[in-house]
C-alpha cells in the first residue's frame, strides 16, 4: 500500500516535473535567438505543448475515424459508402437517431429554463438562503454518472407485484394500490428516455442556473427602474429588460449544454445499456466496438456525428465573434 | 454584522448598494411565499436522491433489499438497526477503495495540473502578443470542444501499444490532459481578455520579458479562472469513468470509479456496498467544490458574461 502510493506521488511529481522543464527548454532556447526571431518565434512556442497534444489526441483520431469509416469492420478494405447505407437501413439506428434528436430538443432548452428560474427566483431571497438553495441545486455537478446512476436506482427502481417496492416512485404508486411500472423499461411515449433525461438535467442545471444568476445580477439596475417609472409590470421587465439582455449568457448555457448532450453516453451505458429503445449515437458508437467489432460502422456513426454538430460549431463561431466585437 | 449591513442597504432607496436584481414585488428585498415554497421544492426534490442514498449506505443488507430507505425515517425504531459496517468492507474489502482513492489522486493531480499550465500560456499568447493566424488557430481551438473523447480510443489504444504506455497512470491522464486543453484556453482567454491592458503595456515599457510579465502579472491576476477551470477538470478527471476504464480498466491501478462498478458486480453484494463506496468517491469532489465555488463562480463568468 505504502509502496503503492510512493510509486503513484512519484509518476505524479515526475510528470509536472517533465511539463514544467518543457517550458524552462521552450524558453531556453529562444533566449539564444537574435532578438528580432525570439520575438516572432515565441509565442508559437507558448503555444506549442497545447496544440501538440491536441493534434495527437484529438485531430489525428478524428482524421483517422473519417477515413476509416469507408473501411471494413476491421479497417483493411475500402468499402465505400457501404457502413453508412446499412445504418440508414437499420430501424433501430434510425431509432437511436430519433432518441439522440430527442435529448437534443429537450435538454438544452429544460436546462436554460430551469437554471433561470431558479437564480431568478433565488436572487430574491436573503444572500445567506441564495447561497443554501444554490449549493444545493450545483451539487450534483460533483457527483459522477456512476455515482448517478446509484443514487437514482432507488427513484426508478422496480420489484415485481406484490413485494415491497424499494424504489420511490413505485412506492408511491402502491399507496394508491396502482402500479408496478418497470421505468426504464417502459418506453411508451419515450417515458424510458425521458426519465433518464431528468437525470442529465439533474446534474446539468446548476451549471446553467450559475452562468445565468451572474448575468441575471449584472443587468443594470437603472434599465430596470427606467422601465418601471414608464409603467411597466414585472413580467414585461422581465420579458422586455432582463431577457433581451442576457441574451448572450443564454446563447452560451444553450450551445455548451448541447454540445454536452449530443456527447451523452455514460447515463445511458450505465442505466439500460441502450436496451428498450433508450440508444443515443455515444452508446451505439461504443456497442459497435465492444460487442459487434465493427470498427467501419462505429467510425461511421462518429463522422455523422461530426457532420450534425458543424451547424452547431459554426453558430458557436459565428456568435464567439460577435461578442469579440461588441 | 453582515445582516445589519444587508438590511440597512436594502431599506435605503439607493439601488446601486444593493446588488442589481431584478425583482418582481413592491419590496425587492424580500421573496414572497410563492417563491420560498417553489425554492424549497426544488431543493427538495434535488436532495431525496441523494439522502435515499445517504441513508441506504448505512443499512445493513436485508433491510436494504425488503424496505425502502424512507422507511428509517416513517419508523424512527429502526434507527438503532444503522451500521457503519458497509464503508469498513467497502474501504477495506477486497475491493480495496482505499488503494483506488490513492490512484485517483495521482491520475487527477497531473490531470488538472499540467493542462492549467499548457492552457495558461497558450492563452497568453493568444490575448497578449501579435503574430500570423492569432485568429484561425483559436479559431480551431475552439471547435476542437464539439469532438467527444471516445473518438479516441481505438487509435490511441494502438498508439499506446506501440509506446508501452498501457495500465499506466500517465496513459489515463494525458489523455485527459489532451481533451481537457480546449476549455482551459477558452475559459483563460476569455479571463484574460478581461484585464487591463495598460498594466501589461506598462509592464513592458518597464523591459519586462514576456516570461516576467507572464509569471509576476497575467498568472496572479488570472486566479479565478485558473481556479474554476480547475474545479472543472478536477470534477470531470475524477469523476471520469470510460476513459479509466478503457486503458487502466480493473486491477491494481484502478481508480474509484471503476472500483465502484466493481462493487456493483461483485456477486452477492446488495445496493447498500455500492451506496457506501458512492459515498466514498463522492467526498473529495464535494469538498473540494465547496471550497473553492467562490472562485468557480467568479472565474467562469467573467468570460462568459459581458459587462
Amino acid at each position: 500500500m505504502l509502496a503503492k502510493a510512493l510509486t503513484a506521488l512519484l509518476t505524479v511529481v515526475a510528470g509536472i516535473g517533465a511539463a514544467l522543464l518543457l517550458y524552462w527548454v521552450l524558453n531556453w532556447i529562444s533566449e539564444r535567438l537574435p532578438d528580432n526571431w525570439e520575438h516572432r518565434i515565441k509565442p508559437y512556442l507558448f503555444i506549442l505543448p497545447a496544440f501538440l497534444g491536441i493534434t495527437v489526441y484529438i485531430l489525428y483520431p478524428a482524421i483517422l475515424t473519417v477515413i476509416n469509416s469507408f473501411k471494413d469492420n476491421f479497417s483493411r478494405n475500402w468499402v465505400g459508402l457501404t457502413n453508412y447505407r446499412t445504418l440508414f437501413d437499420s430501424t433501430y439506428f434510425r431509432g437511436t437517431l430519433f432518441n439522440t434528436l430527442l435529448w437534443i430538443l429537450i435538454v438544452p432548452a429544460a436546462c436554460v429554463i430551469m437554471g433561470l428560474t431558479v437564480a431568478v427566483l433565488a436572487d430574491r431571497l436573503s444572500p445567506r438562503g441564495e447561497k443554501a438553495a444554490k449549493t444545493v441545486i450545483f451539487l450534483p455537478m460533483a457527483v459522477s454518472l456512476v455515482g448517478a446512476a446509484t443514487v437514482w436506482r432507488f427513484i426508478y427502481d422496480s420489484e415485481p407485484k406484490g413485494s415491497t417496492q424499494i424504489g420511490l416512485l413505485n412506492a408511491l404508486l402502491s399507496i394508491f394500490h396502482k402500479g408496478p411500472v418497470a421505468w426504464l423499461d417502459t418506453s411508451t411515449y419515450h417515458l424510458n428516455s425521458l426519465l433518464l433525461m431528468v437525470i442529465l438535467l439533474w446534474i446539468q442545471v446548476g451549471f446553467s442556473m450559475v452562468l445565468l444568476s451572474a448575468a441575471v445580477k449584472g443587468v443594470p439596475v437603472d434599465t430596470l427602474e427606467a422601465a418601471r417609472i414608464d409603467g411597466a409590470s414585472e413580467r414585461q421587465i422581465f420579458a422586455l429588460v432582463v431577457i433581451p439582455q442576457i441574451r448572450g449568457t443564454i446563447i452560451t448555457v444553450f450551445i455548451t449544454v448541447t454540445i454536452t448532450v449530443m456527447k451523452i453516453f455514460d447515463i445511458v451505458y450505465v442505466t439500460t445499456g441502450g436496451n428498450f429503445n433508450t440508444d443515443v449515437l455515444g452508446n451505439q458508437f461504443w456497442t459497435q466496438i465492444s460487442t459487434f467489432f465493427n470498427y467501419g460502422a462505429a467510425s461511421a456513426i462518429v463522422v455523422i456525428f461530426m457532420i450534425a454538430v458543424i451547424p452547431i460549431m459554426w453558430y458557436q463561431v459565428r456568435h464567439f465573434r460577435s461578442e469579440e466585437a461588441a | 454584522m453582515t445582516d445589519t449591513a444587508t438590511t440597512q442597504a436594502a431599506a435605503t432607496p439607493t439601488p446601486k448598494i444593493r446588488r442589481a436584481a431584478t425583482h418582481f414585488d413592491a419590496n425587492p428585498a424580500k421573496a414572497g411565499w410563492i417563491t420560498k415554497s417553489v425554492l424549497i421544492v426544488l431543493c427538495a426534490l434535488w436532495l431525496i436522491p441523494l439522502i435515499g442514498t445517504l441513508i441506504t449506505s448505512f443499512r445493513t443488507t436485508d433491510a436494504a433489499a425488503n424496505t425502502g430507505w424512507w422507511s428509517v425515517i416513517v419508523h424512527p425504531s429502526t434507527l438503532s438497526s444503522l451500521t457503519l459496517q458497509n464503508y469498513k468492507t467497502a474501504l477495506g474489502g477486497t475491493t480495496d477503495m482505499g488503494q483506488a482513492f490513492v490512484n485517483s489522486l495521482a491520475i487527477t493531480l497531473p490531470a488538472t495540473f499540467i493542462p492549467i499550465l499548457f492552457a495558461s500560456f497558450a492563452a497568453y499568447a493568444f490575448t497578449f502578443t501579435e503574430f500570423r493566424g492569432r485568429e484561425f488557430l483559436f479559431l480551431a481551438i475552439v471547435s476542437m470542444l464539439v469532438v467527444p473523447n471516445y473518438v479516441a480510443f481505438i487509435p490511441i489504444l494502438k498508439l499506446y501499444k506501440i509506446v508501452g504506455l498501457s495500465g499506466t497512470f500517465p496513459s489515463v491522464w494525458l489523455f485527459h490532459i489532451a481533451f481537457g486543453m480546449s476549455l482551459a484556453i477558452y475559459i483563460l482567454r476569455n479571463y484574460m481578455s478581461t484585464l487591463p491592458k495598460t498594466v501589461i503595456e506598462s509592464a513592458k515599457m518597464d523591459g519586462a520579458s514576456h516570461y516576467q510579465t507572464f509569471y509576476r502579472l497575467v498568472l496572479p491576476m488570472s486566479v479565478p479562472a485558473l481556479a474554476s477551470f480547475a474545479i472543472f477538470q478536477f470534477l470531470w478527471v475524477w469523476n471520469d469513468l470510460l476513459v479509466a476504464l478503457v486503458f487502466i480498466g480493473p486491477g491494481s491501478n484502478q481508480p474509484v470509479t471503476v472500483a465502484l462498478t466493481e462493487l456493483k458486480g461483485q456477486l452477492g453484494q446488495g445496493w447498500e456496498l455500492t451506496t457506501a463506496g458512492g459515498f466514498v468517491t463522492m467526498i473529495l469532489p464535494v469538498i473540494v467544490f465547496l471550497a473553492l465555488q467562490r472562485f468557480f463562480i467568479r472565474g467562469l463568468t467573467a468570460g462568459a458574461v459581458k459587462g
